[in-house]
């Protein structure tokens, strides 16, 4: 009943100026009751419902986002070992081929060598052999030269003195010429 | 014209129990449609499977970022209990403010009795978790330390006085901000519409009062959001007294 008259009260200031609205009384249960309703039903579904699941989310993104750098960086160490191995291979490739070049410069070597060697004892050997021939070669010619001096010798002392030369005399000289 | 009839409640659904007056008002509908759009936003708006998360989806995360960073920074990782509570109370009362500026709409939280039961749930929070985490060391709060002994008394006094006194400044710094913004966009408004009605140069002057409007109206907007995050700061830090109250 009090508040019948509260109300009719208010009906008719409400014409003139009304109480101020935020401090009617008689509106306290009512806003009461239906801020109890939509702040806890908000509460509930934020609490139960939403805050979870938006954690949920935030939660999966960063474990996303986590292993997908990890495997970046896996796949990045794997890419490393291979280039690794790769180099490792092209060195271990570059080391046997510069030793097989090697052993093949040496054989190379070696024969040439040899065969420079038998080469020059050959050529040594025909040298011998040339020097010896040559030799022989001179020691006849200067036997026949004997002859030819004596017998050119006896044709100039016939020719300058008309007389057949002393055959004595002559080789005496000629052995004297040969000296010298 | 009246700046204050923005503020009235009417009943859309009467109802009466126990001789107490229950009815649906507007004031019940708009909050139905913050938490309805809070949970729009929160709740469809967020696909769970998303990578890569949507305009809307960003924006319920990133609100979502926003409070979990203030509630660790000022009450830290134990105040995470309080989480759902400060998101609750912070988005409640930014999508009451910014619902109200919307023309012909009604401001929830321009209610002093709206402001006051979402202070007291926190003051009551705060007195319910420090006496049962703590016991009698919960009224350390009111003894700070390193205060010589004989002005001590005063010093308790006023951290009494304090303490009870801030659901009081909770709920009308809120309230008044709200308040006070509204009336003043309407009354500016209403310059607006009476000089209007002026023939000629008066017509003219109305530019002025308009200019006032836009400018009050980008206030406010600030003023909605930043009483929000007020609200939900200073409950971050009440729930760190209540958690820690050896300061």
């Amino acid at each position: 009943m009090a508040e019948e008259s509260i109300h009719s009260e208010i009906g008719r200031e409400t014409s003139g100026h009304a109480v101020f609205p935020p401090f009617q009384s008689e509106t306290f249960a009512s806003q009461l009751l239906w801020l109890a309703i939509s702040f806890g039903v908000l509460y509930l579904l934020m609490s139960k419902v939403a805050l979870p699941r938006i954690a949920g989310v935030l939660a999966a993104r960063k474990s996303a986002i986590a292993s997908q750098l990890d495997d970046a960086a896996a796949m990045q160490a794997k890419a490393k070992d291979a280039s690794d191995a790769h180099d490792k291979s092209i060195a271990e490739a570059k080391a046997r081929a510069q030793a097989l070049a090697q052993q093949a410069r040496d054989r190379l070597a070696g024969e040439a060598d040899a065969s420079r060697k038998s080469l020059e004892s050959e050529l040594a050997a025909k040298m011998a052999a040339a020097e010896t021939q040559i030799a022989e070669t001179t020691a006849k010619a200067m036997a026949n030269v004997d002859a030819i001096a004596s017998e050119a010798a006896h044709a100039i002392i016939e020719r300058l003195s008309g007389k057949p030369a002393a055959a004595d005399v002559v080789a005496q000289a000629i052995a004297v010429a040969k000296q010298s | 014209m009246d700046p204050i009839h923005q503020f009235s409640l009417s009943k859309l659904i009467p109802l009466r129990v126990l001789e107490r007056d229950l009815s649906f008002t507007n004031s019940s509908a708009y909050m139905l449609l913050a938490v309805a759009l809070v949970c729009l936003l929160m709740i469809v708006f967020v696909d769970r499977n998303a990578k890569v998360p949507g305009r809307m989806q960003s924006m319920a995360e990133s609100a979502y970022e926003f409070i979990a960073n203030m509630v660790r920074e000022a009450a830290g990782e134990s105040g995470m209990k309080f989480f759902p509570l400060v998101f609750s109370l912070f988005m409640f009362i930014l999508l009451c403010n910014l619902i109200g500026f919307i023309p012909y709409t009604f401001t929830v939280t321009s209610h002093i009795v709206v402001t006051a039961s979402l202070a007291l749930i926190v003051f009551f929070t705060v007195l319910v978790v420090g006496f049962a985490k703590n016991g009698t060391h919960f009224l350390k709060l009111f003894v700070p330390s390193g205060v010589p002994i004989y002005v001590l008394p005063l010093v308790v006094a006023i951290e009494v006085i304090s303490f009870l006194s801030r659901p009081l400044s909770h709920s009308v710094r809120l309230f008044a901000n709200m308040l006070a913004g509204h009336i003043l966009l309407k009354v500016f408004g209403g310059f607006v519409v009476l000089l209007l009605g002026l023939k000629g140069l008066g017509a003219l002057a109305a530019v002025v009062p308009f200019a006032f409007t836009v400018a009050l109206m980008a206030l406010e907007l600030l003023v909605a959001f930043l009483q929000a995050y007020v609200f939900a700061m200073l409950t971050c830090m009440y729930i760190n007294d209540a958690l820690h109250p050896g300061h």
